[in-house]
């Protein structure tokens, strides 16, 4: 059993808000959800599946009522929760429920306000009493993997600095991005030092917005109007210091999920001709590459530096709309915007500045929760028909 | 690290509550399994690597060396150093460093337990030695 060629993505939008004071997340929802629907050209009457993860308010049964899908003919629900990852483990399941033949459309929605408003905290486990006093974010928890990378492998600022060097390339041609203007090595290394060894430009903007998905039959999607783009592979895997046996904070869940999704796909990194890769920091993006193996373990360094990133330069295009680096980063999770730029990629549909030539083959990528703590990853291996 | 910082009580629960009563002696504890042998850290009743409830509370050195750390410069309560240590005993725990000067840091540091008060039990954090 395979998902392999079962699952077609028929329908993408991205909110172009990056700042949306005047609006409701539940509002948003429904925004991406009408964007993706009316991008497939289906009614949302025929949506037979729906997922979501924690940032639809009140979770799937609210978020199902408010969009007033048809409930009727609503069969599936998947409210999975990892995190920044979370949409690209949804359409896995997406494309596992439809093989299953237990939906025909799926909808998948991420939308929210962190930049307008402070998120709530993040649920906590049975670690609460000996991690919470710790202090323990998103900055000092990947500070603590780029620090031991550096440490482990001779990792430089430098070279992380290009991964943030080569999103700001991309996203100079995005209108929506957040941060448009180039940048270079030095600028990242000069701007001010968060958590070390991570500097302002090493981390991700702070952005409203969301986006959705339709995901559906290769049936449904053939008779519909746009490019087809199918799930051809997928994987997903947690990592955790389990019991802070032979802790190793150089490597990534990415070690599992991507060589599952690589399997099934039956084709290797050197296919692929574009890169989706979640880049909350950049040493986010640096250990992904590693872990889903673009390069060896430890080589990421040298890989990602001079400008081998940038589309039309280098040799993996990534996040040509700019990232989360540059562009935006809705309610903190990136997974979703990851699957749309691939999309748009497969569709031919980037900007022509950043547009990849004959690019027929795209990996989207991503982690949930903190690296440097406990985490999730899901790879997602998609294919224009 | 501001040393007025206050640090949340330990909620405590049924599984860990002799790790707590064990701080309010000074005492570092962890985990061993009986069944094989290994120590690990949070504790738990059932042992993460076998799955024998054979575990049983141990008393640590309180010594270990830094694997890794972040010192983070942005926080509304002032600069703090997040990190693990590996224990002599073999596990590796998160914690921050403290009574130190956090811009000397450096991975393979040796350290050494120190607990700080709340209002509850007490906190373990960790020093240079």
């Amino acid at each position: 059993m395979t998902i392999k060629g079962k699952a077609y993505i028929a329908g993408i939008y991205e909110h172009p808000t990056r700042h949306a004071p005047d609006k409701s997340t539940a509002q948003l929802h429904a925004e991406v959800a009408k964007g993706a629907i009316e991008d497939a050209g289906i009614s949302k009457d025929d949506i037979d599946g729906y997922f979501c993860a924690g940032d639809a308010p009140g979770g799937a049964w609210p978020m199902v009522d408010y969009l007033g899908l048809n409930t009727k003919k609503l069969r599936h629900i998947d409210s999975t929760e990892t995190g920044g990852c979370s949409y690209i483990i949804h359409l896995g399941h997406a494309a596992e429920a439809i093989a299953a033949g237990k939906c025909s459309i799926a909808l998948v929605t991420l939308a929210g306000k962190p930049r307008t408003g402070a998120m709530p905290p993040r649920g906590s486990g049975a670690e609460v009493d000996f991690e919470t006093a710790y202090g323990a974010t998103t900055h000092n928890a990947y500070g603590m993997c780029a620090m031991r990378h550096m440490h482990d492998y001779g990792t430089t600022s430098e070279q992380l600095a290009w991964i943030k060097v080569a999103a700001s390339h991309h996203a100079q041609y995005n209108p929506h991005a957040m941060l448009k203007d180039v940048v270079t090595v030095e600028d990242v290394l000069n701007s001010p030092m968060i958590s070390d060894p991570l500097h302002r430009m090493d981390c991700c903007v702070v952005s409203d917005g969301g986006g959705a998905l339709i995901v559906t039959t290769p049936e449904i999607a053939k008779s519909l109007k746009k490019p087809l783009v199918r799930l051809i592979g997928h994987g997903e895997a947690m990592k955790g210091p389990r019991g802070g046996k032979d802790l190793d904070l150089t490597y990534s869940a990415g070690v599992w999920s991507g060589p599952r999704a690589f399997e099934e796909a039956g084709i290797t990194p050197k296919d692929i001709k574009y890169a989706s890769i979640y880049d909350s920091f950049t040493i986010t993006v640096l250990m992904q590459l590693e872990d889903l193996g673009f390069c060896k373990k430890g080589e990421g360094g040298k890989f990602v530096a001079d400008g081998n990133l940038i589309s039309g330069v280098g040799k993996l295009p990534f996040n040509t709309d700019g990232g989360g680096l540059c562009s935006n980063h809705p309610v903190n999770r990136g997974g979703m915007t990851k699957i749309l730029e691939a999309v748009r990629q497969l569709r031919g549909e980037a900007h022509p500045k950043v547009q990849v030539k004959n690019c027929d083959l795209a990996i989207a990528h991503g982690t949930g929760g903190l690296l440097g703590v406990r985490h999730a990853a899901s790879t997602a291996i998609l294919e224009r028909v | 690290m501001s040393e007025v910082k206050k640090y949340p009580a330990p909620v405590t629960n049924p599984e860990t509550s002799a790790f707590w009563d064990a701080a309010k002696e000074g005492k570092f504890m962890i985990k061993r399994c009986t069944a094989c042998g290994e120590a690990h850290y949070f504790p738990r009743s059932i042992c993460p690597f076998c799955y024998s409830d054979k575990t049983v509370w141990e008393e640590a050195s309180g010594e270990g060396t830094i694997y890794t750390y972040s010192l983070m410069r942005k926080s509304p309560t002032g600069p703090y150093a997040i990190g693990y240590v590996t224990l002599k005993e073999g596990p590796s725990v998160q914690t921050n460093f403290v009574d130190c000067d956090l811009e000397k840091l450096k991975i393979g540091q040796k350290v050494k337990v120190v607990f700080k008060p709340t209002d509850g039990a007490p906190l373990p954090f960790f020093t240079i030695a």
